[in-house]
């Protein structure tokens, strides 16, 4: 379903974020980058939803070239991404409710259906009471799963997360965690970038070693192993 | 289709909204600029004016031998109006110059008392030619000496007042090009002004397009409602503008009158308020419009 084929992001001469990289994601896959920071997890993420473009190589989806779609094609791939990060990336003058509802209004979907679904995703995350809250009135765990309610309302095929958990507490940590497993269970692929070593052996799925821009190992299930 | 635009234009009455301050403060600064372009404009009509009652009071006039006879001057008269650089002629019969001078010394009865001592009327027929530019006098000067009509001329007060004719005339066309410049260079400021507030509005928000674009807003979406903004930005400057220009010239506007009475800026600014309101919407649209339009560009690309 994903693939990265051969794919290089050089900065600058001095330093690449990624060197051929080769791997596949099929659908319905949990699979979890890891990786020390600046090993390249986000870089192959922005890869995927074309924040970025690869010097070198090519990154498919369902069998597409991503860098080669025009334009204005961009935003039906990332309709079809829901993507999670860090900082959670909320939109501050939005409400809860409103920030997941964007994500449906850029589609064009109905009113009715956002009406219907975004009250559902908010119980889904747990937040059913919360809508009517702006992110300044949340805490960071509550941020990060209204961002999960988003990236989930438009049934996407593929969630990828970077560092999700990055900015949140044990418990969050594994709310969000759990979050993402019935995700998957529910069928969609999850791609999770993360250097937290508790959640990747925790999880035992499979795992995809990053180290200075080189992939060093892939297992499934793997555990977390950075010599 | 219809649902989009709704939406569009919903998130842009909201985000002007929630945006207070910056919306406070963007509108204000184009609120200047509108009222710096509106003066501009006003300083413009109350120049001309000036400057074309100045004009207006220039012309040459041609004075005829008493011996003339008149059918010749009216077929100077017309010989002389199908010039193209002329503007109108007036002719002053020779009863009419006595008429004129015996109204304006009517008190004057030592003038009164000679005249009648010399019997005839000493008085010349001339005609009054006004040109349409001021530049233009020298030609017209240089074609009537060399009509077949020389003979019946006594003298052209062209060459008497000539340096005076076109130095002023040099003054006023020194004026008006520089008086355009002016006014453009001062616009072209109040762009610039208008449009670096409109640019950090947008920049304070370039996380939240960015945001957007990446949960798979095309572009028109993003923009849709910072147009939107900028359109309300553009409409309420007018509106503040004009109230600020209305109880202002009620102000200005008599005492301006007392010293200029050619130029009536109350009566302009109302004679042609629809094409003011307008004019200041259209400017006050545009600039918010365009300025977001140009500010948002780089940051579309995510």
């Amino acid at each position: 379903m994903i693939r990265f084929q051969n794919v290089s992001k050089i900065y600058n001469s001095q330093s690449a974020a990624l060197r051929d990289v080769s791997f596949s994601v099929d659908s319905g896959e949990f699979i979890s980058l890891v990786g020390r920071s600046g090993a390249g997890k986000s870089t192959l993420l922005k890869l995927l939803i074309v924040e970025e473009k690869p010097s070198e190589g090519r990154v498919y989806f369902d069998k597409r070239d991503v860098h080669k779609m025009r334009p204005h094609e961009v935003p039906f791939l990332r309709r079809r991404i829901g993507a999670i990060f860090q900082d959670f990336k909320l939109l501050p003058q939005k409400t809860a409710y409103e920030n997941i509802a964007f994500a449906m209004e850029v589609a064009g979907k109905p009113k009715t259906e956002i009406h219907h679904d975004v009250p559902l995703v908010l119980d889904l995350v747990g937040l059913k009471d919360k809508g009517n809250n702006f992110p300044r009135e949340l805490s960071g765990g509550e941020k990060q799963r209204v961002a999960i309610a988003r990236a989930l309302v438009h049934r996407p095929d593929v969630i990828v997360a970077d560092e999700p958990t990055g900015n949140l507490d044990p418990i969050n940590t594994w709310d969000v965690i759990r979050l993402l497993i019935k995700i998957n269970e529910m069928g969609t692929t999850v791609i999770l970038a993360t250097h937290d070593k508790e959640i990747i052996n925790a999880l035992s799925r499979r795992v995809v070693s990053l180290d200075k821009g080189a992939v060093i190992r892939d297992e499934n299930p793997g555990r977390y192993i950075l010599s | 289709m219809i649902t989009t635009l709704k939406r569009i234009f919903s998130a842009g009455f909201l985000n002007f909204w929630r945006n207070g301050w910056l919306s406070t403060a963007t509108v204000l600064i184009m609120t200047i600029t509108l009222l710096v372009w509106s003066g501009l404009l006003l300083l413009n009509v109350v120049m001309t004016g000036i400057l074309d009652s100045l004009a207006s009071k220039i012309d040459i006039s041609v004075y005829f031998s008493l011996d003339a006879p008149e059918p010749a001057i009216k077929d100077f008269q017309q010989k002389i109006q199908q010039l193209s650089q002329v503007a109108d002629t007036e002719y002053i019969s020779r009863d009419e110059a006595i008429d004129v001078f015996k109204d304006k010394h009517s008190g004057d009865s030592t003038l009164v008392a000679s005249l009648q001592e010399l019997g005839s009327n000493p008085f010349e027929a001339s005609l009054n030619i006004r040109a349409k530019e001021t530049g233009q006098y020298g030609s017209i000067a240089d074609f009537i000496d060399k009509t077949e009509f020389k003979n019946i001329i006594s003298k052209i007060n062209f060459a008497e007042n000539k340096t005076a004719i076109e130095r002023l005339s040099h003054i006023i066309s020194v004026t008006r090009q520089s008086g355009l410049v002016l006014s453009l260079i001062m616009a072209f400021i109040a762009i610039l002004v208008a449009f670096n507030t409109v640019r950090l509005a947008i920049y304070s928000s370039r996380e939240e397009i960015s945001v957007m674009k990446l949960v798979g807003a095309s572009n028109w979406f993003v923009r849709g409602p910072f147009i939107m903004e900028g359109t309300l930005h553009g409409v309420f400057s007018s509106f503040f503008a004009l109230s600020v220009m209305i109880p202002a010239l009620g102000v200005i506007g008599p005492r301006f009158n007392s010293f200029l009475p050619e130029i009536n800026l109350i009566s302009y600014f109302y004679g042609n308020i629809w094409q003011i309101v307008l004019l200041q919407t259209a400017a006050g649209v545009a600039l918010g419009v365009f300025s977001s339009l140009i500010a948002i560009r780089r940051y579309l690309k995510v």
